[in-house]
């Protein structure tokens, strides 16, 4: 059974994201996502900086058994990336919801987090699945 | 028991005194193009590399040792005859340089093989020039490219590829500056078309589609997406990696393709695995036969000769060195003539029928199929998600286990859509005995999953190197070997 955090935001894209106290977002993927990859071998992020739309791919995470994209949650700029992934991919499969965060992002539009799915509705989406 | 590597065997001044020169040439070079150290090779006798390289060919998995159902990979037996008539002296000995009067023969093989392509695809024309796949993949977009950029479409850059796709066909598309839109597959297999007719548009370049699709099945769909995508003014690609499936039966051309790879190594027997070398043969429908890449061989009269820019001056251009893999396509073609085209026919429906026999025995044992409402084409997915959920034995883990079996492993997680799933292709080659036996080994090793699952997530046990760490593999590739205490 993959944790769910009550208090973040998902997509349907098994990615999750954490309202921060300065407004910004924190962004990674879920632990559903990371058992069903596999151990990363590799984890390509964004430039710091760089503007996304929603549903842009923005990130490359890749395993033994797949590479996957992973897809910009909402609208906004790139604030930063976590550098340790480089050396430590793992991190995404050890900490989903800590150390292994992917990237943080300044939303444009800051209602753009209620059209996302709360813990009830993406556990939801993974009951189906299973 | 492990074998020991080359350079573990090396003694200082060991060498094989029938393999080398015993009185040297003074060769004058200058001393800038010397080496100061000799070059660090392993000192061994010619027996020792004999026995070494013998032992290790013993420990591979290949067709002539054992069955070997890769899915989407059509592993085929290849037929003795083909290399035997491929390796004739007048064949061995050609020059790629010598001119093309010398040369009638060869080039008449060449062209009798374009011809009996062009034939069983139904399209206009064939280029035998990519060396693999993936070149011809890519020499099939660069011409959908090049023919909307003689339209002065310029802004078409949208390629359609369909969520099972080979990871190979976005790849493709991208490398020709493309963008890719993803189609969504619907629960039986099939293209979902109010996600293409949403998806098409003014910037659509063209689809890539591989019928039967990764998922075993057959697009049922084809002549209607053929429709929508030419009424949006893009092309229809084909993927030839499950040509095997339909071969003497359905051609591509019939069923609205503008252009197609052929992956000679699999559909026409070619021997492939471990790196080649390959052929991906391209086809092309009349809208695209100027763009073809050259050279490609033409006939006047009674003779033939070598068609290049001068015939095709909107080709997208030269792939090859010379024409591909010369040795290559002399086997598809030799395996053809000894088909004809009954034997062809022949090849699609006994592909079809043992993937259908293999399908139908292991639900009935039990397995689940991805898409059981189904037919299979030449190739199906079983899905372990349950065994995954129930016993922890995962799809890798019954992959190991069938090599304790005697088994090349199938296809494992792939395609993406399915979890757990092994994608499974027997090919036409094989008897029902064998299939049998692989059904028996499946029953065993579902049944052992139910008794001592740790068994199976412990296999291979009986191979010279047990579960290898593909995770430290990846992460810290390192594949050199240096002396020991030697920096990396």
């Amino acid at each position: 059974m993959s944790e769910v955090p009550l208090e973040l935001k998902y997509t349907s894209d098994h990615e999750w994201l954490r309202l921060e106290d300065d407004g910004s977002v924190v962004v990674g993927v879920t632990d559903h996502a990371q058992a069903a990859l596999g151990e990363l071998v590799f984890v390509e992020l964004p430039e710091a900086g760089s503007e996304v739309v929603q549903g842009d791919a923005c990130a490359v995470v890749e395993s033994v058994k797949a590479a996957s994209d992973v897809y910009a949650p909402v609208t906004g700029e790139i604030m930063g990336i976590n550098e340790n992934l480089g050396d430590a991919p793992e991190k995404v499969n050890q900490e989903p919801y800590g150390d292994g965060w992917l990237f943080r992002m300044r939303l444009a539009d800051p209602d753009a987090l209620d059209e996302l799915l709360d813990a009830e509705a993406y556990q939801a989406l993974l009951d189906e699945l299973d | 028991m492990t074998e020991s590597l080359i350079f573990e065997q090396s003694r200082a001044g060991r060498f094989a005194r029938a393999q080398a020169p015993v009185v040297r040439e003074d060769v004058e070079l200058p001393a800038d193009c010397l080496r100061a150290e000799p070059p660090m090779l392993p000192e061994v006798s010619e027996l020792q590399a004999v026995r070494h390289y013998t032992r290790l060919s013993q420990r591979n998995f290949s067709i002539d040792t054992h069955f070997y159902p890769l899915g989407s990979c059509t592993m085929k037996y290849n037929p003795r005859a083909c290399n035997t008539l491929a390796m004739l002296p007048g064949f061995r000995g050609r020059h790629p340089y010598a001119p093309a009067s010398h040369s009638q023969g060869f080039l008449a093989c060449m062209f009798e093989l374009q011809e009996m392509l062009k034939g069983v695809t139904g399209m206009q024309a064939v280029s035998l020039t990519p060396m693999a796949g993936a070149q011809g993949e890519l020499a099939g977009v660069l011409m959908i490219r090049a023919y909307h950029h003689a339209r002065n479409e310029t802004h078409r850059n949208e390629i359609l590829v369909p969520d099972a796709a080979h990871g190979t066909n976005p790849a493709t598309a991208v490398m020709c500056g493309m963008k890719v839109v993803e189609l969504p597959t619907d629960a039986d297999g099939d293209v979902d078309i109010a996600a293409l007719e949403q998806a098409v548009g003014p910037n659509t370049a063209g689809i890539m589609l591989t019928n039967p699709s990764t998922v075993g099945v057959f697009e049922r769909k084809i002549e209607q997406i053929a429709k929508i995508v030419h009424g949006a003014g893009g092309l229809l690609y084909y993927d030839g990696a499950n040509l095997n499936a339909i071969l003497g039966k359905v051609r591509p051309g019939d069923m609205g393709f503008d252009v197609i790879h052929m992956n000679l190594h699999k559909t026409f027997s070619t021997p492939h695995g471990g790196g080649g070398p390959g052929s991906g043969a391209v086809g092309v429908g009349a809208r695209l036969k100027p763009f073809m890449p050259i050279p490609v061989v033409g006939r006047e009269g009674d003779r033939y000769r070598w068609q290049d820019e001068k015939d095709l001056p909107q080709s997208i251009g030269r792939l090859s060195g010379f024409m591909g893999n010369a040795g290559v396509l002399l086997r598809a073609y030799i395996y053809m003539r000894m088909l004809g085209h009954e034997g062809m026919r022949q090849v699609g429906e006994f592909a079809t029928l043992n993937a259908n026999y293999l399908a139908a025995r292991l639900k009935a044992a039990g397995f689940e199929l991805a898409y059981p409402r189904r037919r299979a084409s030449h190739e199906f997915i079983v899905t372990l998600k349950r065994m995954a959920k129930d016993q922890g034995v995962t799809a890798m883990d019954v992959a190991k286990a069938l090599l304790d079996y005697g088994y090349h492993a199938p296809t494992t997680y792939f395609p993406l859509l399915v979890p757990e799933c092994l994608l499974i292709e027997p090919t036409e080659t094989e008897s029902k005995e064998v299939l049998d036996g692989f059904v028996d080994a499946m029953c065993d090793i579902m049944e052992r999953a139910a008794r001592d699952a740790e068994h199976l997530k412990g296999a291979p046990w009986t191979l010279p190197v047990r579960r290898l760490d593909d995770v430290r593999a990846a992460r810290q590739l390192d594949v050199a070997w240096r002396p020991e205490g030697a920096d990396a």
